[in-house]
């Protein structure tokens, strides 16, 4: 269906190729994970498919890669839209119309079908992906979900041979994630087609494919195999693969029900309780809500919500997407005035009074977009301009972003970091003016495993230093390995609140994938496995 | 009678509705006819505008209406032609050579010249309100299904820049709610400088994604045709545009031969529409669904038909608006003519609900 034939793909002012002299055969029907660290090519390796690499992105192209019979060196991509349907990462970035069904219709109409094969087309797509209620809707008043499902019927009406989707449950939560991934499940199963995705969450993924392409970056050869093949030797592996590493399973189980059957013989070997990770004492009371209700033209985003949060804790909160997780942020730092209630900051300040200079030294909170908050034209200006704008001594900015992220160029241009990178920058800027709480709206979107560590052990240290820190995420993995509290907002209301231990191992949603192979052992992480086994063996 | 069930109207019949009160400003200085055009558009706007972030730049649009004003009536006090009448304060003059005729530097400053700079900026700001509406209550993307396949393309090329104005509102608020997290002035060069880029590079950026987005969804293949007829229909369709450009332009300005200019419109449209449908035949593409076209189509574009005619008789004098100092005369028939304009908040069928999108990171 899909051949690699000794493709290179060098872009311009590039020292070396992204991908270097790949070959390889995706049969027809077959679901294909691409994995790899940020930066690997995977991204470009999709492109390639339908010949937006290079044909719209620039670079050169050598070897030769071939969809159905048609190679993309004679074909543009508009030439390929009735073989090869593409997703991007941002479902809203690629939308041209305005209402759901008008987006399903789009690209048949661009293909010219008549008027009667579109309407039964788009019927049967919105019964496929269970978009019927929202058939007139606004594309922008979809959720994440909806709108990746929406994404994807409207390249599925053309009728694909073969779906090329980049990274398409990162932005969702745990349940948005499932509803996508199962329609997915049903285009390879029932309609026979052949998947190409890059996913960064293997653990979501990594059970239903059927092979794996793993880039492992650094000019090294591309490995393309069964899951369980790649799985042996990937660095980057879900936590199951990591446990039954751990625990010397072999082959190694990939989804949780398999695990559950290997570890039986774990659970009954390991104490009843884990060791817990030292942390560091909870201090002063740094932002409370009472009674905290927001509105948004009549439309109730947070309803009557009560919490504190102490300097030395880390919080994790939870929910669905557009259950109130960044009203509640937002409202935490000033930016949207309550309806009812308050929030207030360490010293009883209230968050809408303070001027800007002064709230940098009460919250410092990092958009789900980091780039918002970066305008200078290289990571040097950016921290320098953070450090005076914070008023504190020069170079603070700089050496909390090495600390972070390690090495970075500091003549780089902000928008060609990577995500993570990025994402660092943005974090070493607002915690330039140390401010006592820290809120982190989905951080881990676009980071690979290794960028995930680092963040997690950088977040550790500022805890340790007296910051408060909540991050609102969909990473049930990150949650549990990095917060001892927990927070689940459904409906703008508090539903959940308590030590993390007891609030994810009680919600299959929210589990992490060790919780639920070990249940009812109150284990989370693979590193409380670890940490347990070290102390008593 | 029942209301009419709730749907969306045609949006050729907003867009023709704009477009008749935008020529309606175009014939008239009359401030106050001015203000009542710009009211009656924020009414309908009000009540039928999409529930939509892109119906929210009128908010903007309107902004930026009154900016231009400010800056036609302060560029009228230190650069502008001199008229007589009452003084009301001199700047220090400085002379011009004799070829910028009438323009002078500094100066007296008349109460005449201002309000008659203040009416020039006035009907541009009503010029921009009235685009605003017409992009709040219908996007213009749905303008662009109802394109002859010819113009498609263009079509598409010219929303995606349109779109660029409802983005940039959007993005600019999430912006500033950035900037403020940053301790940042929100005012102020660095405080501009703080907005603006964010806001550019990520409107290109987005711009890059849609455009790979719609040629990977088969945006404009094409038809086999040779290269001859490609030049021909080209050629015919620019023509007859410029054509027709000219006669309205013709039209609009009472000073130029009313006649000739209708002439000219018709004929330009005419070789316009022969060239977009030889043109057409290149594209194959095929519609979806096509908007209806009812009775509430057709009593919008005759209420804006209607305030439009009657501002046709009008004399319009850019120069000499604003002379003698008076207060404008109310003249009965545009003024009510206009008021027929805002029926369409009425008695149009209603906006469908949809829930509300959030302001915000969200």
């Amino acid at each position: 269906m899909i051949d690699f034939d000794a493709v290179s793909v060098t872009y311009p002012e590039a020292a070396a190729p992204v991908l270097r002299d790949v070959t390889l055969h995706v049969p027809d029907g077959e679901l294909c994970l691409v994995i790899g660290g940020t930066g690997t090519g995977k991204s470009t390796l999709l492109g390639t498919v339908n010949g937006l690499v290079p044909h719209f992105t620039g670079g050169t192209l050598a070897g030769t890669v071939t969809v159905e019979g048609r190679t993309t060196r004679q074909h543009p991509p508009r030439d390929l839209a009735d073989i090869v349907g593409v997703v991007g990462q941002d479902p809203r970035a690629s939308f041209v119309t305005d209402t759901v069904t008008d987006e399903l219709a789009y690209t048949m109409e661009s293909l010219a079908l008549p008027q009667d094969v579109m309407r039964r087309r788009v019927e049967d797509t919105l019964d496929l992906l269970g978009l019927d209620e929202l058939r007139e809707r606004p594309l922008s008043t979809l959720s994440g979900g909806q709108a990746q499902r929406v994404a994807i019927g409207a390249v599925l009406t053309a009728h694909p041979r073969v779906l090329v989707l980049d990274e398409p449950t990162s932005a969702l939560d745990p349940a948005a994630a499932e509803e996508v991934l199962a329609a997915i499940q049903r285009l390879v199963h029932d309609l026979g087609m052949t998947v190409l995705m890059a996913e960064h969450r293997l653990e979501r993924v990594i059970q239903y494919a059927d092979s794996v392409i793993w880039l492992p970056g650094e000019g090294r050869a591309v490995e393309h195999g069964t899951p369980a093949e790649i799985m042996a030797c990937s660095p980057v592996v879900p936590p199951v693969v990591d446990l039954a590493r751990l625990a010397g399973w072999s082959p190694a189980p990939l989804s949780v029900r398999d695990a559950r059957r290997a570890a039986a013989e774990l659970r009954e070997r390991l104490p009843g309780t884990p060791v817990p990770l030292a942390r560091p004492d909870v201090g002063a009371l740094v932002a409370r809500a009472d009674r905290l209700t927001v509105r948004y033209d009549g439309l109730v985003a947070l309803n009557a919500v009560d919490l504190t949060v102490h300097s030395g804790e880390i919080v994790a909160v939870m929910g669905r997407n557009g259950s109130g997780k960044s009203t509640l942020f937002n409202a935490l730092a000033g930016l949207v005035r309550p309806a009812r209630g308050t929030a207030r900051l360490a010293g009883d300040a209230d968050p809408r009074q303070l001027r800007p200079q002064q709230l940098v030294r009460h919250v410092g909170l990092v958009p789900q977009q980091p780039g918002d908050l970066l305008c200078a034209e290289t990571v040097a200006a950016e921290c320098s301009t953070a450090d005076r704008e914070s008023a504190v001594d020069t170079g603070t900015a700089a050496a909390l972003l090495g600390q972070i992220a390690g090495e970075v160029d500091p003549g780089r241009h902000p928008r060609d970091l990577s995500e993570g990178q990025r994402l660092a920058l943005a974090l070493a800027v607002v915690l330039a003016g140390a401010p006592p709480l820290v809120l982190l709206d989905e951080p881990t979107r676009g980071l690979d495993y290794a960028a995930k560590a680092r963040l997690v052990d950088a977040l550790r240290s500022l805890a340790a230093e007296g910051h408060a820190i909540m991050l609102a995420t969909h990473d049930v993995e990150l949650a549990a390995e990095l917060s001892q509290r927990t927070v689940v907002l459904a409906a703008g209301e508090v539903v959940a609140d308590g030590p993390s231990r007891e609030v994810v191992t009680h919600s299959p949603v929210f589990a992490p994938q060790v919780a639920k192979v070990l249940a009812p052992l109150p284990y989370l992480t693979v590193s409380d496995v670890r940490r347990t086994q070290a102390v008593a063996p | 009678m029942t209301p009419p069930a709730a749907r969306l109207l045609h949006p050729g019949a907003w867009w023709l509705w704009a477009l008749s009160l935008a020529y309606a400003a175009m014939r008239t200085t009359n401030p106050v006819l001015l203000v009542t055009i710009a009211a009656v558009a924020g009414l309908v706007v009000a009540a039928r505008r999409v529930r939509a972030p892109w119906a929210r730049a009128f908010g903007m649009l309107l902004r930026l209406g009154l900016l231009a004003i400010v800056i036609t009536v302060l560029l009228q006090v230190v650069v502008g032609f001199r008229t007589h009448g009452h003084v009301l304060f001199r700047l220090p003059s400085v002379p011009l050579p004799h070829w910028t005729a009438g323009l002078s530097l500094g100066g007296p400053v008349t109460a005449e010249s201002l309000l008659n700079a203040f009416d020039a900026g006035l009907r541009l700001a009503v010029l921009i309100t009235c685009f605003g509406a017409a992009n709040s209550l219908a996007h213009p993307a749905r303008l662009v299904r109802i394109l002859p396949a010819a113009l498609y393309e263009v079509g598409v090329a010219v929303v995606v820049a349109m779109t660029f104005v409802p983005q940039l509102a959007e993005a600019t608020v999430r912006v500033r709610m950035a900037q403020r997290l940053r301790g940042r002035p929100l005012t102020g060069l660095r405080g501009v400088r703080g907005l603006v880029v964010p806001v550019l590079e990520e409107s290109l950026e987005r711009a890059i994604r849609l455009a790979a987005s719609m040629d990977s969804r088969g945006y404009g293949r094409r038809a086999d045709q040779p290269v001859w007829m490609r030049r021909v229909t080209g050629g015919l369709v620019l023509l007859g545009l410029g054509g027709a450009i000219a006669g309205a332009y013709q039209v609009i300005d009472a000073s130029s031969d009313h006649r000739r200019g209708v002439a000219v419109l018709v004929v330009g449209t005419a070789v316009a529409v022969a060239g977009a449908m030889l043109a057409g035949r290149r594209v194959s593409r095929t519609r979806y669904r096509p908007d209806p076209w009812g009775w509430p189509e057709w009593f919008v574009v005759a209420c804006g038909l209607a305030a439009a005619t009657s501002y046709r008789g009008f004399v319009h004098d850019p120069v000499n608006a604003g002379l003698p100092l008076a207060w404008p005369a109310l003249p009965a028939l545009p003024f009510l003519a206009t008021l027929v304009a805002a029926l369409p908040a009425f008695v149009t069928p209603a906006v469908p609900a949809t829930s509300h999108p959030r302001p915000g990171f969200a």
